[in-house]
């Protein structure tokens, strides 16, 4: 994956380069926003971070620019202003994802896998979603480990089908609050928990491998890895 | 505005006051016209009386009593219709010459002064002063004046006074209600714009008459105050997401530092880290929570404000919160029917109500109930969250509204007291009001929209 982070506090950017860097990916970094803007529009990327307040051109008229001169390079912005309504703000200037600052690294790897994904448009056409021997049939509703069927409830269905579309990548609370409740705010508290130890005592619960983990101080994956 | 309003106001009253002032004023103005008028008048009659009397006394020494006679039926007969009243009379009072028919009944004064009712041809009667005169032992003499234009004048005056104040009073009122109507006009708009800028406009101001009267004055200055404030906000606006920025940019540093330090940490240290980690998110999160109520309550927050199903929010919370509630032992039930509007941003609505439901079901024990419904009262929308738990005594119940305000017996339980202050600052923001009442046993909490047909 090939990343452009446009950020001008050092000790971030060396956080974030290192980490992807770490997981193979490919990193460029400038720390201001003109060249940020320079290097996004004659080089190609799989996805841009770029911080909404930097010196020079910010944030917010980076993604304008670039869409304005139709390059539709997912765009996820950070920002240390953390209202709703900056995030509106950050997504009608045409960003595709929001992230405030401070975050896991976690977090911003599994936002930025999530944009990639989406934008690659894989998950369009997928009717079944499956990891080891889970099944989960999108037509029938169905979901089935080994043979044998899981009741899930509408909510349960849903937070398991976003889990296993984003399989082996770690999903935060606040996603799983924007993508299955379709709220947008920091839940505070540990509502969204008892909703998967919920889950996982139906899937986990009488197997042997267990597929939903927790990331501490992150969040949620579902993975085979046992 | 209505007429009850105009009655109230300050300028009515005022002018009532300067009305009753004035109204008094007159009526001694009045009274010592009028008195003074008929003092003088009397004055003159017993003038003109003692004159004649002298006169008279005068001819009968130089004349008798036939010179006496003569004279007398001389002068009646020479003015019969007037106000001049004599008789002459024998010892044993029968009358013997005069225009009048018999010794009247006489009321006499200390001066020796006497009146008396006097019949007119015509039926009236009027009041005759006089006096009595004995020009020798066996003969009586009245001399009298009709008081005729004293009491034309008294009725005159009370005319006048009657019709005067009757004037003056209709004037004052229609006066009083044109002025305070005109106050009141201007005031209101003061009113109006001012509680434009309490719901958070602060780009509201007051429009000037152009005039140049105090009003205008007033609306300058307070415009200029408002200019001021409204620069302050922005700066403190500035500062803060200056502060928001600066604050937890070295903030993410540390807890990026801290995972770092986890992933080369021994396994014996990582708990502690990530106590530390833990630890540096509930600041971060105590700080967020802080930020935005003030965004929210400053009016800077540029809420995204659309029609809102609060009923399919309410619903959804309950959905959200029923998983905890189950864990818990407590039985959490929810009255949401159809679909009930309200205007406002979905988000900060869902955060408001699951707020709600958050701390009920934190402070209600195991094996307790908790309630949310939503319902349409005739003149407003009402969100009620009810539990089971140690309610909140009375004389707390404003505090708690309060940030970081915590009952002492709540301290064991995690949070910042931030959770009902949120709530509080997103009702203000929507128009609508927090009320905290007892549930006997356990806390009821209604959230409170009034009717939003003029929004």
């Amino acid at each position: 994956m090939r990343i452009l982070l446009i950020e001008d506090d050092s000790s971030v950017a060396d956080f974030i380069v290192r980490g992807f860097k770490e997981a193979g990916n490919t990193i460029d970094h400038a720390d201001n926003g003109k060249d940020g803007l320079f290097m996004a529009t004659t080089e190609s990327y799989d996805v841009l971070i770029v911080d909404r307040m930097l010196p020079g051109v910010d944030g917010l008229s980076i993604t304008r620019t670039l869409r304005a001169s139709d390059d539709h390079t997912p765009v996820l912005i950070l920002s240390a202003l953390g209202q709703v309504d900056d995030r509106v703000k950050g997504l009608q200037a045409g960003g595709d994802d929001y992230l405030v600052k401070p975050f896991a690294f976690s977090e911003l790897e599994a936002r930025i896998d999530a944009l990639c994904r989406r934008s690659q448009g894989k998950t369009e056409t997928e009717t079944t979603l499956e990891i080891a021997d889970l099944h989960m049939d999108l037509l029938s509703r169905e979901v089935r480990r080994g043979n044998q069927v899981i009741a899930l409830q509408p909510r349960d269905f849903q937070l398991l089908e976003y889990l296993l579309r984003h399989k082996n990548q770690v999903v935060t609370r606040t996603m799983l609050l924007e993508n299955v409740w379709d709220y947008h705010f920091d839940p505070q508290t540990n509502v969204i928990d008892v909703h998967i130890s919920r889950l996982r005592a139906k899937i986990d619960k009488d197997f042997d491998m267990p597929l939903i983990h927790t990331v501490r101080g992150a969040g949620y994956k579902i993975d085979a890895t046992g | 505005m209505r007429l009850a309003d105009q009655l109230r106001t300050t300028t009515f009253l005022l002018t009532l006051r300067y009305m009753v002032l004035f109204f008094l004023s007159v009526t001694i103005l009045f009274v010592f016209i009028s008195w003074s008028a008929t003092d003088y008048i009397e004055q003159e009659i017993d003038a003109t009386i003692q004159a004649e009397v002298a006169g008279l006394n005068e001819q009968f020494t130089q004349l008798g009593p036939q010179g006496l006679a003569r004279i007398i039926a001389m002068r009646i007969s020479a003015n019969p219709d007037g106000n001049a009243v004599y008789l002459i009379a024998d010892a044993s009072l029968n009358p013997l010459l005069g225009n009048i028919s018999k010794w009247p009944e006489l009321t006499s004064d200390t001066n020796g002064w006497v009146s008396f009712e006097h019949n007119e041809a015509n039926g009236d009667s009027i009041t005759v002063r006089a006096r009595i005169f004995a020009p020798e032992p066996d003969l009586r003499l009245i001399v009298g004046r009709k008081v005729r234009v004293l009491a034309q004048l008294t009725r005159l005056l009370d005319r006048a006074l009657f019709w005067g104040l009757g004037i003056t009073l209709a004037l004052a009122l229609t006066g009083g209600l044109m002025m305070s109507n005109n106050v009141l006009r201007r005031v209101n708009q003061f009113n109006l714009t001012s509680r434009r800028i309490m719901d958070g406009d602060l780009s509201q101001r007051i429009i000037t008459a152009g005039t140049g009267d105090e009003f205008d004055e007033l609306a300058k200055n307070l415009n200029a105050m408002m200019d001021q404030i409204e620069s302050l906000m922005k700066n403190i606006q500035h500062i803060s997401d200056n502060v928001a920025h600066d604050l937890r940019t070295p903030l993410t540093r540390l807890r990026n530092r801290l995972e770092d330090l986890r992933q080369d940490a021994d396994s014996g240290e990582t708990d502690d880290i990530d106590c530390c980690i833990e630890d540096a998110e509930g600041l971060l999160a105590t700080f967020a929570s802080l930020l935005s109520i003030a965004r929210i309550e400053s009016g800077t927050y540029e809420a995204d404000l659309n029609h809102v199903n609060l009923s399919q929010c309410v619903r959804d919370a309950y959905e959200l919160y029923k998983a905890l509630a189950d864990e818990k032992s407590i039985h959490l039930s929810c009255d949401a029917p159809g679909e009930i509007n309200v205007r406002g941003d979905r988000n900060l609505l869902f955060q408001a109500i699951t707020n709600l439901l958050d701390n009920a079901i934190k402070y209600t024990p195991a094996g307790g109930t908790v309630s949310i419904s939503l319902q349409q009262k005739p003149a407003h929308i009402e969100v009620s969250v009810a539990d089971s738990g140690p309610g909140i005594p009375a004389d707390q119940r404003d505090q708690v509204l309060q940030r970081f305000f915590r009952l002492d017996k709540s301290r064991s339980e995690p949070g910042a007291g931030l959770g009902l202050s949120l709530v509080q600052a997103i009702a203000q923001r929507h128009g609508a009001r927090l009320e905290l009442d007892d549930n006997a046993p356990g806390l009821l909490i209604r959230l409170i929209f009034d009717d939003q047909t003029d929004r």
